[in-house]
């Protein structure tokens, strides 16, 4: 069995999406040219979700990508309402004031955010109105707390997540008299995700990110060459500070099952995340909705189970760690990626790949016959293999799926091998998870010569 | 390297060989004698002043002192044939599918064949002959096109098998052929030696050449050329001629008045190699392998092969002038395709060592075409530049016409296809003439098939409606830069892929062309015709009339409100254009001409007219847009959308009134569809498209109204026997030999342009006749189609080509229009073509190498058609353009 070229590609490309910020018009000038997304399924359906919308009422994009676990519910729910509260969160008082009153007299409401979606990005109609009410309770608290200082935007991010998550676990606990809807809630709630979410404005750039997806600064040196730099940290056993924080939120007697094969509780790999309430909720509470709820979720054994040494919830936290960034000319873009990439690619190969894609310049030095003594089987033989290494860039048109290409077909020598390429593709749904994990990739290219004109305003 | 490389590639070492030329003029001019950088001043005066010293501007300056033109001085900016000449692969190729194209091709070879004779100056010509070699059935269906027209010229050529090409060619690898085309006569020349023998031979008859001065700037005075300025000074001319190669577009902007002159430059690669063990012979046939985009020559034992990539490398779009090219870099990855073309067409090659990659930059022009003539708007401003490196192909039967042009205002060939005036300020714009460049360069290997359209630069000039017609449907093409329909597809209904729908056979939209030219016939269709070309002439007294009167052969002093079908024509009587004029007033006409000729029409006017402040010539073609309902219940459309009566007792044919249509005024309505069909013309202003089309469109459904293209409009046109200007019709054709007395009137008591030449005509005869053929025995669904240049044989005797063809969804048969000659059967002699001539011989159309009967008519099916209709209704016969 054998995938051919054309199949393949139509694999690969069919997440692909991408987005051009309209061009300079006198007054929108954008530090972002634009960005490529793409997704490729391992699990069966795909459990990582992303966002991508530009803020309407406030200046600046929002990008983000949701890996989640345990069912993609969690992961869809945060895609569809993470930016709403974000916006709403970076909304001055008067424009919550007008959105309010719109609201209340039945009139037409400034639209908060303009998403660029896939058309695979699905929103859920049914629970729309639930989602829209909880976000009202939301800006109704900030209108009522007025505080009048501006808003800072790492600040707004913190509160967004926080709330969202909050809002999630109070939707779970509370119920729905729509037993769909009843089902959707707990279903988000039982589930997780984590969040690595973009917030570019000018020269601005906030990445806010809980869990181990991660964000990724492509950098070109002045020799052209290219670096990566981190702009999150991953929350797992890997990340020291992150075992400490656990650690230092519990009592010392469970120093020793707080983390277990490099997992929470022996359990979770993400040390932060949304929803995840069997790892927030007492013991008492999680009973009380499983018994109460329908019989899908007592049905189920996953959402019965009680993670063992559950003594001082909750263990975990949706609060993100957010990362300002002052863009720089030098800074090209920006690759947030779910760890189905991480885990198969290093960051400096995701910097230097994307890198090169992006501007088309491959560092092969051009061939000269000079004094050498060179026959035409020889030259052709070097030019198809020098052909061979750059022809998998001009079959792809998105930065993304460039890169997917390359996390799943790369071979010992850091060039993609079709045959492997064709076998990662073909492999049955019930064994690709054991080879790969969903990729969710988003690269944002930044616009240097807007970045380069605001610092030079500065 | 690179000056290693011109040491090997010239057989004549011209520096040390003292080229004669150069002693020459020094001793004409007495001063130092010794190779100093500008030994000789620049004259003050000329009468022609030459720029560029490659193969073409040495070709003119040899043809112009040859017919006798002494005065003239050639400049070149560096050395001569040190540019695209010097490093081209040197190649004389004579099959070109173009038949002015295989003209100079034709003479350049014979030209070449005597000039070491001539001049003494070795040109390395030898008659190696040509194999073009087909990988496709396609393919070989294209050269045995070309074959066709090669024999019937004189020159030999032969289709052969695949076996026969390995035994003229030792190394070709003919597993995947299906046959190929030999030309033994084409050659192989050293390009720079050639130009410099032309250039010897010109210096010989008193032309002036001066190396390494380049020209700043042409000065005009009252639209006329009056001398350049160098960096060496200045000179006063008549003529100027541009021949700057890659550097003419920039040249020509060296002017007051800028001189549009539409070309590019891309990087052209070509690989040269050392000798082989044994080494390859001198005289071996040099190999077009089109399908791999290569071509392999035999050159000092070894091979020089490149070839026409597909994704060709456009350079100096910014014009970054510079003297010498010879520093391009070699890009061996970009030329890895043709590499592997090669080693797959030659396998034995492979251990052969490489000497050099050369990067050789070449012209294109927008349509493959070189570009030839005077700029339209300064007089005594030549032009020959654009070769689309075929520049030593065709540089010596281009320098001959150009120079018959100059000394006797026109060419002995109809150059139109070639002619600078073709082109107009629209396509001189740097990123349309690079995305087109890049398109053109590949076709260069591309089968050239009927009906091809170009993909780049496009939608640049649109009717209003393109929007609505694209919604509906639209399949466009392209002329003058204006979008035109071609046909309509249905919904529902697809078409083939671009690279698909390449046919010589039965194209796929035969079917939707058909239905489209049925209600044409039944019921009425709407056809967009905004591209054609409309002046306005007007004076405050009778000037207007009086002017148009000497210029146009038919009488203009009609009553107001009458459109008269009439050719401007030369002073031979041949068409300089084809047109319909509406007398609107007393004192203005209102003239309708072919869309390709906006420049030329309007710069023959311009030349012609008297400068007379009280008369005015308006270019209103933006202005207007013109919709063709065409068929026999377009009156009746009509009808519902105006209060005016529109029956043929109020409005006959071939009349012109201005009218309200639905809610807008001042439609100009015109009773002629340039068809043959009954209809009207609507001349819109354009304001008043969308308003006019939609009401049309409604008021027409109870009708059976449709959309409708030009391909329906042509077939339509060809079954009529209507001859259309630029493709049946030109500079050589006069009404006499197109059927067209009734439209001159000799007797319109003045005289008028060509006038003596028609009265010889009509007393002694034409020498060639334009007739209607009929296709017998031709299958539309498994016969290859006609197209146009076709051979026509009489009795077995070639006697003309076709000039357009169409099939006749009336008749069931292919119609093919052309023209029909009378050759002495001994002497080869042309004599009169009469009618008994015509109607007395059995006659057969070549389709590539395949003969089918034709029944020859000299006058329309009119009975076939007609039977419907009501005499008065009939347009005679009348004019079309496509």
């Amino acid at each position: 069995f054998y995938l051919t070229p054309p199949q393949v590609n139509s694999i690969l490309k069919a997440n692909e999406y991408s987005f051009k910020v309209p061009e300079f018009d006198g007054k929108n000038v954008s530090s972002v040219l634009g960005f490529d997304s793409n997704q490729l399924p391992a699990n069966a359906p795909i459990e990582d979700r992303r966002s991508a919308a530009t803020c309407l009422q406030t200046r600046g994009m929002l990008l983000g990508v949701f890996d989640g676990h345990a069912g993609c519910a969690c992961a869809q729910a945060v895609s569809e309402r993470l930016f709403y509260y974000i916006a709403v969160s970076l909304l001055p008082h008067e424009t919550l004031l007008e959105i309010e009153n719109a609201v209340e007299s039945g009139r037409a409401l400034l639209p908060i955010l303009q998403w660029h979606k896939h058309p695979n990005d699905y929103f859920s109609k049914e629970a729309s109105k639930l989602y829209f009410n909880s976000l009202r309770t939301y800006w109704q608290e900030l209108i009522d707390l007025n505080s009048g200082e501006t808003t800072d935007v790492k600040e707004a991010l913190i509160n967004a997540f926080k709330r969202l998550d909050n809002d999630i676990s109070l939707e779970a606990q509370v119920g729905d008299p729509n037993s769909f809807l009843n089902y959707l809630v707990l279903r988000v709630a039982f589930s997780g995700a984590t969040a690595c979410v973009a917030h570019v404005d000018g020269v601005d750039l906030h990445i806010a990110n809980t869990g181990d997806s991660r964000a990724m600064l492509g950098v070109q040196e002045e020799d052209g060459s290219w670096s990566a730099v981190n702009l999150s940290y991953d929350h797992n056993a890997q990340n020291e500070h992150e075992v400490e924080r656990v650690k230092m939120e519990h009592p010392k007697s469970e120093e020793k099952s707080l983390v277990k094969q490099d997992r929470l509780l022996g359990l979770l790999m993400p040390f932060r995340a949304f929803g995840d309430v069997k790892f927030k909720w007492s013991i008492e509470l999680q009973k009380r909705v499983v018994e109460s709820g329908p019989d899908q979720l007592n049905d189920n054994e996953y959402t019965k189970f009680i993670p063992p040494n559950y003594h001082t919830p909750p263990y975990l936290t949706a609060e993100p760690e957010v990362i300002h960034h002052k863009l720089r000319p030098q800074d090209k873009f920006l690759v947030l990626a779910t760890d189905g990439l991480w885990e198969t690619m290093h960051r400096q190969d995701v910097a230097r790949i994307v890198g090169e894609y992006l501007t088309g310049v491959h560092h092969q030095q051009p061939i000269a016959v000079g004094g050498y003594k060179v026959t035409l089987g020889q030259m052709h033989g070097l030019l198809t293999e020098r052909r061979a290494r750059i022809s998998s860039v001009f079959e792809d048109q998105n930065a993304a799926t460039h890169l997917i290409r390359h996390a799943v077909g790369n071979n010992e020598f850091g060039t993609v091998d079709h045959e492997r390429l064709s076998k990662m593709l073909s492999l049955p749904e019930e064994l690709a998870r054991m080879y790969r994990d969903d990729i969710t990739i988003i690269v944002v290219q930044f616009n240097s010569h807007v970045i380069g004109a605001y610092q030079n305003e500065e | 390297t690179a000056s290693m490389f011109l040491r090997l590639l010239s057989d004549v070492r011209w520096r040390t060989a003292n080229p004669k030329w150069r002693r020459m003029t020094c001793s004409q001019r007495s001063t130092s004698s010794t190779a100093e950088p500008h030994p000789v001043p620049l004259p003050a005066q000329a009468q022609v002043v030459i720029c560029g010293g490659g193969i073409v501007g040495t070709s003119v300056a040899y043809h112009l002192s040859k017919m006798g033109w002494k005065d003239i001085v050639l400049l070149e900016q560096g050395r001569l044939a040190a540019g695209t000449t010097r490093f081209c692969a040197g190649i004389v190729s004579t099959a070109r599918p173009v038949s002015v194209e295989l003209k100079m091709a034709d003479y350049s070879n014979k030209l070449y064949q005597q000039l070491e004779q001539e001049t003494g100056v070795k040109t390395g010509y030898v008659k190696t002959g040509s194999i073009s070699l087909a990988q496709t059935q396609d393919r070989l269906i294209s050269l045995k096109r070309i074959a066709s027209s090669l024999n019937v010229m004189g020159i030999p050529c032969e289709i052969i098998t695949p076996k026969q090409v390995a035994q003229l060619h030792p190394l070709i690898n003919i597993h995947d052929l299906v046959g190929a085309m030999y030309v033994p006569e084409d050659a192989l020349v050293s390009s720079a030696n050639v130009s410099l023998a032309l250039a010897t031979a010109a210096s010989r008859n008193g032309v002036q050449i001066h190396e390494r001065t380049s020209v700043s700037h042409v000065s005009v005075q009252k639209g006329r050329v009056t001398g350049v300025e160098t960096d060496r000074g200045q000179i006063q001319c008549q003529y100027f001629v541009n021949c700057a190669g890659q550097w003419a577009y920039e040249l020509g902007h060296s002017v007051e008045e800028p001189v549009n002159i539409p070309l590019h430059a891309c990087e052209h690669f070509y690989l040269l190699t050392h000798p082989l063990k044994e080494p390859l012979a001198s005289t071996l046939p040099t190999i077009v392998d089109p399908d791999g985009r290569i071509y392999i020559r035999n050159w000092q034992g070894g091979i020089l092969s490149g070839g026409f990539e597909k994704n060709p490398k456009p350079l100096f779009t910014e014009g970054r002038n510079q003297l010498e090219i010879q520093n391009l870099q070699e890009d061996w990855d970009h030329f890895e395709p043709l590499l592997s073309a090669l080693l797959r067409r030659m396998p034995g090659l492979e251990a052969l060592q490489i000497m050099q990659l050369v990067n050789c930059p070449e012209s294109f022009t927008p349509d493959m075409r070189c570009i030839m003539g005077e700029s339209p708007t300064v007089r005594g401003y030549f032009v020959l530049a654009g070769m689309n490196s075929a520049g030593i192909s065709y540089g010596g039967g281009a320098g001959k016409y150009l120079a018959e042009w100059m000394v006797n205002g026109y060419p002995s060939e109809n150059v139109w296809p070639l002619d600078l005036k073709r082109f107009g300020t629209l396509q001189s714009s740097r990123t349309f003439l690079r995305h087109r460049v890049m398109e053109v360069m590949p076709l260069m290997c591309d089968l050239k098939v009927p009906r091809w359209d170009f993909q780049t630069g496009r939608q640049l000039r649109t009717s209003p409606l393109y929007d609505r017609l694209d919604a509906q449907g639209a399949r466009w093409m392209e002329k003058h830069g204006f979008e035109r329909v071609k046909y309509f597809v249905p919904p529902g209904k697809d078409l083939l892929d671009l690279d698909q729908s390449k046919t010589f056979y039965k194209p796929d939209w035969f079917d939707i062309v058909g239905s489209e030219v049925k209600c044409c016939k039944e019921a009425v269709c709407v056809i967009d015709m905004s591209s054609f070309t409309k002046f306005e002439i007007s004076s405050t007294g009778d000037q207007a009339l009086e002017s148009l009167q000497y210029l146009f052969s038919n009488d203009l002093d009609v009553p107001v409100g009458h459109v008269v079908h009439t050719g401007m024509l030369n002073e031979k009587g041949g068409y300089e254009n084809d047109c319909s004029i509406a007398r609107l007033s007393k004192r203005s006409f209102f003239m309708i001409s072919p869309t390709d000729q906006q420049v030329h029409c309007w710069a023959w006017l311009k030349n012609h007219l008297p400068d007379d402040s009280n008369l005015t010539m308006e270019d209103v073609t933006w202005k207007y847009t013109a919709l063709n309902l065409i068929g026999p219940r377009a009156v009746d459309v009509l009808s519902e959308l105006s209060y005016a009566p529109i029956t043929p007792e109020h409005f006959p044919s071939l009349f012109c009134k201005e009218m309200s249509v639905g809610y807008a005024n001042g439609i100009r309505v015109m009773s002629i569809t340039h068809t043959g069909e009954p209809g009207f013309m609507l001349y819109i202003p354009i304001e008043y498209a969308l308003h006019v089309y939609n009401e049309v469109m409604n008021m027409g459904q109870k009708y059976g109204i449709r959309n409708a293209g030009y391909y329906a409009l042509r077939s339509l046109r060809i079954e009529k026997f209507f001859a259309f200007w630029g493709q049946d019709l030109d500079a050589f054709t006069t009404p006499m030999e197109c059927g067209r007395e009734f439209q001159v009137k000799l007797e319109k008591g003045m005289q008028f342009v060509g006038q003596e030449a028609l009265l010889e005509q009509k007393q002694n005869g034409v020498y060639k006749r334009f007739t209607m053929f009929i296709l017998e025995d031709h299958d539309t669904d498994m016969d290859l189609w006609p197209w146009w240049g076709e051979p026509i044989f009489r009795n077995g005797r070639y006697v003309g080509k076709t000039t357009s063809s169409a099939y006749s969804y009336t008749l069931e048969r292919h119609v093919c229009l052309g023209f029909v000659q009378h050759f002495d059967e001994k002497t080869g002699e042309e004599l009169v073509v009469t009618t008994d001539f015509i109607n007395q011989g059995e006659y057969e159309i070549d389709i590539a190498g395949q003969r089918f009967q034709a029944k020859a008519k000299l006058y329309p099916f009119s009975s076939l058609f007609t039977h419907r209709r009501r005499k008065d209704e009939v347009e005679l016969s009348g004019y079309q353009r496509e």
